[in-house]
């Protein structure tokens, strides 16, 4: 099964810990993660159920192609990070 | 009384000694909090805007620890919507990019909260902040193609101003799209008119759908008597802001973002002058506060306490507020400065001058 894990700055604003998910995309992948632990989608998805404009999603050390739909394809044993743009201040 | 004061960097609760306030604790350190109500119970519910990861609202009951609760989302944005800004031409963000003020309901409905954010939606929690609904009458009329952003990209619900004679009877202010009331608690809007601004062509100085009132605030026992720091002057309303006319004279300038208006006095009002839009200090590098007590005819300006000698703070639209007496303000600045007056702002007394930039005071119970 794929694998999710998020940085260490989210983990200061919302419990995400790393967890097996079940899914062939990464919007897939994403929604079986929410689905126990739905407070994390406001954080990592805006409105539109688009990553954030400053969130950074990679798959196996690949930076996501699709933030809009994330319909990136994503193989067993695979691992989805979710990390945080470099920006702010 | 407590006071809240929301910062780019924190929540910092502050409590008074004898006359002298201090720091007593700070939350959510590190986080832009942007905006925070007290509700009839007590209850304080604290917007934040953690950058990365979005806007989220927090909520504490008395003596409890805070719980995140629900925060206001767009709905899924239409294939075949058109609605793109007038200024860039680019599509509408249907997402929240700030919750720019929160406020409770009247006194009849305790759960009722009301949220302005950016990019210009309205939104009502029936329950304490439990879920929210998105004022579609607001969001969908066509004249808010006409709205557009001021110092953001997309224009704000910043001013939120419950009748309390009539708890269905709001009046909204937006940065830039004019000001708004609603008699039936969101399901129909007119616009409010006598706002003039100059930075529109000749011809469009009054046109009503494009004003930029900087903050809206009424007087609570005299409910039709309302304040308006507007973009380009000051403006009073003694129809419940039904229609204004302009205060031309305010020294020492017309310019500012912040306005606080007597609980009880309706002729009682105080401002935060500046230069003017393209000179957001204050004049002379003078930091003071201008007062009227006689309904805008003529102001006193004080200065006792504040900065007179290169003074470069600016007071936003929600940092600057009085208490339910009259006699006690505050006022927070865009450099960290904090000051509290307990002399119906005739003198000020700092609180610090290192604190985060801050967004909004609140004085909380009484």
């Amino acid at each position: 099964m794929p694998r999710i894990a998020f940085t260490s700055n989210l983990r200061r604003h919302v419990d995400c810990p790393a967890a097996e998910v079940r899914g062939t995309t990464v919007s897939e992948c994403l929604a079986d993660y929410f689905a126990t632990h739905p407070q994390v989608r406001s954080y990592v998805l805006d409105d539109q159920g688009r990553i954030r404009r400053h969130v950074a999603v990679f798959v196996g050390g690949e930076q996501l192609r699709d933030p809009a739909a994330q319909t990136d394809v994503v193989s067993d044993g695979d691992e989805i990070t979710v990390m945080q743009a470099l920006s702010g201040g | 009384m407590s006071l809240l004061v929301g910062t780019r960097k924190g929540l910092f609760t502050l409590e008074r000694h004898g006359s002298a306030w201090a720091i007593d604790h700070v939350d959510f350190i590190g986080e832009p909090v942007t905006a925070a109500v007290v509700g009839h119970d007590g209850t304080i519910y604290a917007a934040l805007g953690t950058g990365h990861f979005g806007s989220h609202i927090w909520r504490r009951e008395p003596g409890g620890d805070w719980a995140e609760v629900a925060a206001p989302s767009y709905p899924p944005r239409p294939d075949d919507a058109t609605d793109v800004s007038p200024m860039t031409q680019e599509p509408w963000p249907w997402t929240v990019q700030l919750l720019w003020t929160l406020e409770h309901g009247p006194a009849s409905r305790p759960d009722e909260l009301w949220c302005g954010t950016i990019p210009g939606g309205l939104f009502r929690s029936p329950d304490r902040g439990a879920s929210w609904e998105l004022i579609r009458p607001l969001w969908d009329m066509p004249e808010r193609s006409q709205w557009f952003g001021g110092g953001y990209d997309f224009p704000g619900i910043h001013t939120i101003s419950l009748d309390p004679r009539s708890p269905d009877t709001l009046l909204i202010a937006i940065s830039c799209g004019g000001a708004w009331i609603t008699e039936d608690a969101g399901a129909s809007w007119t616009v409010t008119t006598g706002m003039r601004n100059e930075y529109m062509p000749p011809g469009e100085e009054y046109t009503t759908l494009v004003q930029d009132p900087h903050r809206i605030a009424r007087c609570n026992a005299h409910p039709d008597v309302v304040w308006n720091q507007h973009h380009n002057g000051v403006f009073k309303s003694i129809d419940g802001g039904r229609n204004w006319t302009e205060i031309h004279e305010r020294p020492p300038s017309v310019f500012g973002f912040a306005v606080a208006a007597h609980p009880t006095d309706p002729n009682t009002a105080w401002f935060v002058p500046a230069v003017k839009d393209e000179m957001r200090v204050p004049v002379d590098g003078k930091l003071v506060v201008s007062r009227t007590t006689d309904g805008g005819s003529s102001f006193q300006v004080f200065g006792e306490g504040l900065p007179q000698r290169h003074a470069y703070d600016l007071v936003y639209r929600h940092a600057f507020e009085v208490d339910h007496t009259g006699d006690h303000l505050v006022m927070g600045s865009t450099t960290g400065s904090l000051w509290t007056s307990n002399s119906a702002g005739e003198r000020w007394d700092t609180v610090s001058h290192h604190l985060p930039p801050i967004y909004f005071t609140r004085f909380t119970g009484s």
